[in-house]
């Protein structure tokens, strides 16, 4: 062992205060001394701050994340890794992960969006897979908050700019305006890959001597302290001026990346790869020999770096973007430097690997930091936060229906047309236009359906992807929020067809350090566990994104929720929209419809806002039935009922880009009150099928409820009853034209 | 017929070319590389779409400096096909080897759909399996898709029948609503006025499969690859 390394000349002096600017606790900071013996350097302290972040330890959720399922007889991957991957048939596996960027992109929209997509992409090739798809989950403040619009463009600009320019195709997301949010946006980015089982990567560092390669862009003074002063703290009038500590991306260098890492990967000269996100080539390193058990050694002087007189802190805790940390097989880096030559990336050999479990960084000969691996990566504190369940629900606006007093009733008609032109109902079409949806030649189904398809080339095979969350549900009652978020994204990929085979999740919340928030997520998480194991879909990914308030207002609690679901027959995947005049029309339930956390209920105000129990076992069935009626031909569409409730379901399912159709139906027995026409808290799925397949579907479906309520009809008009009588063109013009009109026309 | 798609490094449509000519059509196709210079005996070269260099200073500013473009520029000026696709077309009339310039769409932002296009003439290598008149549905995304050139050149354009494609209604119709990025005369194709260079917006390579986004691209390609019969 070294000696213990000495503090740099003109360095801040360390001492209590110090820590605490960094946003270690008194307890923490004492530990650090305990861990080392001594006071740590200036360097060190750096290092310690960033890696035992609340963004980088999960200090608070990493207790309450172990009780999620994430082994399963379709996983492959053994734990500890980046992420983990689903067999998904003939040899390929699909890796995907779903993360946050809530933070840097209220500071700075535009570049914020971007980077969370180049890191999203990053974790995914990292794993050896080629990234073939991207979701976005976004949640926006109402839009009669002044800064909505200007977040908004950006966000989607960012996103767009980055994920439309490195080739991935943009399928699949979701938009939503709440006042909830504005102080406090949520971006979160979900991508997949696709590998070959065996060419699957390691991000465990192994082999004293092997050498140490950094590809990839120079570094530079972007993003320092992003992960552990602007992620990991709640916003305040000062957060604005944080802006220097978001990332700026560059798209064009990440396709290069992708390119060279999956080239280098064939080389089979790659003994662990990871890429430098949150903590660069801090918790690259930290993280890769604290899972090898190794030690490591890095020579700051050899890192490129893109302006010069950066300091030793600096270099380890940037967060520039499109960089990759590379543990090569001895004597093989020059093959790895060649491939990353013809992609004119840089690959540098920076360190090497050591046996002696230390972590050590030398600058100009002399060593600034020396601390154990395993205390920046595993050792990080672990807290058991205290938990407390509000006397009442926490009035988020999200609920904010709850407290409507006086209830006003609109003709369904009229609330129809609201409905179907609320920006949390009305098309998404001019955001997701602006997203490259179909490169790459898999996209089967894209934007606007309930769930993207995507065939695997050379297969008869494909995938199902969605995203979703529903924090009005959530802020009603966080468990259950989170199991009718799974049951949700789930039943999505089942109306496709498919068959939800696993989960990555995006858990967004508050202030942990308040006891209510800590109750939240751990609600959340439960409902998380319960659904997952209902619909024997594991977690093999996902993020904990902490402290989203302002100012002390927490947003609503906001469990993102992405499934990806299987098919043996691609070709056999179902759209949401009506094809055959004729066709009957039906409704399969799980519960009774209920006005709870509804788009209804957020216009119009409802005097009870209670969610109903769900039932895992009936959600399971309607899932089953789903595939099941895919998969035997019984259907021609399947369309989830959910923002608008029913009225909205039917009045999309006739909105057919290949012509429009009609439907007409009756809905006896609970009437047409505004329940069953705009209820969204039972689990609903509008289906259409021939007519003599009605009795089959009764079988495939039993014991729920499964009723015929009408027919596809070939005049463009959509008739409920004697209560909804609309055409069906003036309602898709509703629908398609209310965001434009909110958000600026864009043609 | 042999092919050869070039491969800029921020070229991202280059795989679906080639998909769509080796795995769905059985061409004789190849990729090329941006730093070489041999067009590798290709009886049509691709330009592909995506973001050749970046792209961060002009789309297409930089390729049209690369060194196989030197090899493009000589094999089009000895009367080789050439054919760019999008971010192709934007190399192509960087490069001068097409008329005119593409600019950032009228609504500044990048736009994804399917548009509709007319085919203006069909006695060309590159469309004479298509009727004149034909309506062709194709997908588009780009952000600098919006064509100009000085207008006595358009008119001359026009005259030659180097207008290719046009973007039209459902119908047939030109309109504005039609137009997706504002182009003069809703320009979507041209060709050069000796008929070997080919520059188009729209993707046919991602139109080649009655199960993603339909086959109409397919009469693209197939006009070129019966004038090597």
């Amino acid at each position: 062992m070294s000696a213990a390394p000495t503090a740099l000349a003109g360095e801040p002096i360390v001492d209590a205060a110090q820590a605490r600017a960094h946003g270690l606790t008194a307890g923490e900071y004492a530990s650090i001394e305990r861990i080392l013996g001594r006071a740590p350097t200036f360097t060190e302290l750096g290092v310690f701050s960033v890696m035992w972040s609340e963004h980088c330890s999960y200090k608070s959720s990493r207790k309450h994340l172990r009780m999620l399922p994430m082994k399963g007889r379709n996983v492959v991957g053994g734990p500890g890794e980046n992420a983990g991957a689903i067999d998904v048939g003939d040899g390929w596996v699909a890796v995907f992960k779903i993360e946050s960027h809530n933070h840097p992109s209220y500071v700075e929209p535009y570049q914020g969006a971007a980077t969370g997509v180049g890191g999203i992409l990053r974790d995914i090739f990292t794993m050896g897979a080629r990234p073939i798809a991207s979701m976005d989950s976004l949640k926006f403040g109402s839009l009669d908050h002044p800064r909505t619009r200007y977040l908004v463009g950006g966000v989607v600009g960012g996103i767009g700019g980055y994920g439309n320019c490195v080739g991935v195709p943009t399928v699949a997301g979701e938009v939503m305006f709440d006042a909830g949010y504005d102080g406090n946006i949520l971006v979160n980015a979900f991508a997949l890959g696709l590998a070959r089982r065996d060419d699957l990567q390691s991000a465990r560092a192994r082999g004293a001597g092997n050498p140490v390669l950094y590809v990839g862009s120079a570094t530079g003074r972007d993003g320092i302290h992003g992960a552990s002063l602007l992620a990991s703290a709640e916003f305040d009038a000062e957060s604005e001026a944080k802006r220097p500590t978001v990332q700026v991306g560059d798209p064009f260098t990440e396709k290069l990346l992708i390119e060279a890492c999956l080239e280098a990967i064939k080389t089979g000269a790659i003994v662990a790869i990871q890429d430098m996100g949150a903590a660069g080539l801090t918790s690259s390193s930290g993280e890769m020999a604290g899972r090898g058990g190794v030690g490591i050694e890095l020579e700051l002087d050899r890192v490129p770096l893109r302006e010069a007189n950066l300091t030793p802190y600096e270099i380890l805790l940037s967060e520039s973007q499109e960089r990759m940390l590379i543990v090569a097989a001895h004597g093989r880096e020059g093959e790895l430097a060649a491939v990353f030559e013809k992609w004119d990336l840089h690959a540098v050999v920076i360190g090497r690997i050591t046996d002696d479990g230390r972590w050590r960084a030398r600058w100009k000969g002399q060593v600034v930091a020396d601390v154990p691996a395993a205390a920046i990566s595993d050792d990080a504190p672990v807290y058991d936060r205290p938990a407390k369940a509000p006397a009442a629900a926490i009035n988020h606006s999200a609920a904010k229906g709850a407290v409507v007093a006086s209830v006003n009733t609109p003709a369904p008609a009229a609330a129809l047309r609201a409905i179907i032109a609320s920006p949390n109902v009305a098309s998404r079409r001019m955001v997701f236009r602006q997203y490259d949806s179909i490169v790459q030649g898999n996209t089967m189904v894209g934007p606007g359906s309930d769930a993207a398809v995507l065939r695997i080339k050379g297969s008869r095979r494909g995938l199902a992807l969605k995203v979703d969350s529903n924090p009005r549900a959530c802020a009603l009652d966080p468990y259950s929020g989170a199991v009718a978020t799974v049951c949700e994204a789930a039943r999505n990929v089942a109306c496709a067809g498919a068959r939800p085979a696993g989960i990555t999740n995006c858990l967004n919340y508050g202030n942990p350090e308040r006891p209510e928030i800590m109750w939240q997520l751990i609600r959340g998480i439960e409902g998380l566990r319960d659904a997952a194991i209902a619909f024997d879909t594991p977690v093999i990914s996902g993020n904990v994104s902490l402290y989203n308030e302002t100012a002390g207002r927490a947003i609503p609690p906001t469990p993102t929720i992405a499934v990806v679901g299987t098919f043996d027959h691609v070709a056999l995947h179902l759209k949401q929209y009506f094809k055959s005049p004729g066709d009957a029309v039906l409704l399969v339930r799980t519960a009774a419809p209920s006005l709870a956390a509804s788009e209804y209920a957020a216009l119009f105000g409802v005097a009870d806002q209670k969610l109903a129990p769900i039932d895992l076992t009936r959600e399971r069935k309607l899932i089953d039935g789903l595939v099941e009626c895919a998969e035997r031909r019984l259907i021609r569409s399947a369309h989830d009922v959910s923002e608008g409730g029913l009225a909205v379901a039917l009045a999309e399912s006739c909105f057919n880009p290949g012509g429009m159709l009609g439907v007409e139906v009756e809905i006896g027995g609970s009437g047409h009150g505004a329940e069953v026409l705009f209820g969204e808290g039972s689990s609903t799925v509008v289906i259409s099928a021939p007519v003599e397949n009605i009795e089959v579907l009764h079988q495939v479906f039993a014991p729920l409820e499964t009723v015929a309520i009408g027919r596809v009809t070939m005049t463009p008009r959509l008739k409920i009853g004697a209560a909804i009588d609309e055409d069906v063109a003036a309602l898709r013009d509703l629908y398609e034209g209310a965001l434009p009109g909110r958000l600026g026309r864009h043609d | 017929m042999k092919w050869g798609v070039v491969r800029f490094p921020g070229s991202l449509d280059d795989g679906d070319a080639l998909y769509a000519l080796r795995d769905v059509m059985g061409q004789d196709a190849a990729m090329l590389w941006h730093k070489d210079e041999s067009l590798g005996g290709a009886q049509c070269v691709v330009l592909p779409g995506g973001f050749s260099y970046g792209d961060y200073l002009r789309c297409g500013a930089i390729a049209r400096f690369s060194p196989i473009m030197k090899s493009v520029a000589r094999f089009a000026a000895d009367g080789g096909l050439v054919i760019g696709m999008c971010n192709g077309f934007q190399i192509l009339c960087e490069a001068h080897l097409l008329p005119g310039a593409l600019m950032r769409n009228r609504s500044l932002s990048f736009i994804c759909e399917e548009v509709h296009v007319r085919v203006e003439n069909a006695h060309t290598p590159f469309t004479r399996a298509a009727r004149a008149g034909q309506i062709l549905r194709l997908p588009i995304k780009h952000g600098e898709g919006c064509y100009v050139a000085p207008t006595e050149e358009l008119a001359q354009m026009e005259e030659r029948g180097q207008v290719l494609l046009r973007y039209v209604d459902a119908s047939g119709s030109e309109s504005e609503a039609a137009n997706p990025n504002g182009s003069m005369r809703a320009i979507a194709g041209v060709v050069n006025d000796r008929f070997n260079v080919f520059g188009l917006m729209p993707h046919p390579e991602h139109a080649v499969e009655r199960l993603l986004g339909g086959e109409d691209g397919l009469k693209i390609f197939q006009s070129i690859a019966q004038g090597a019969r």
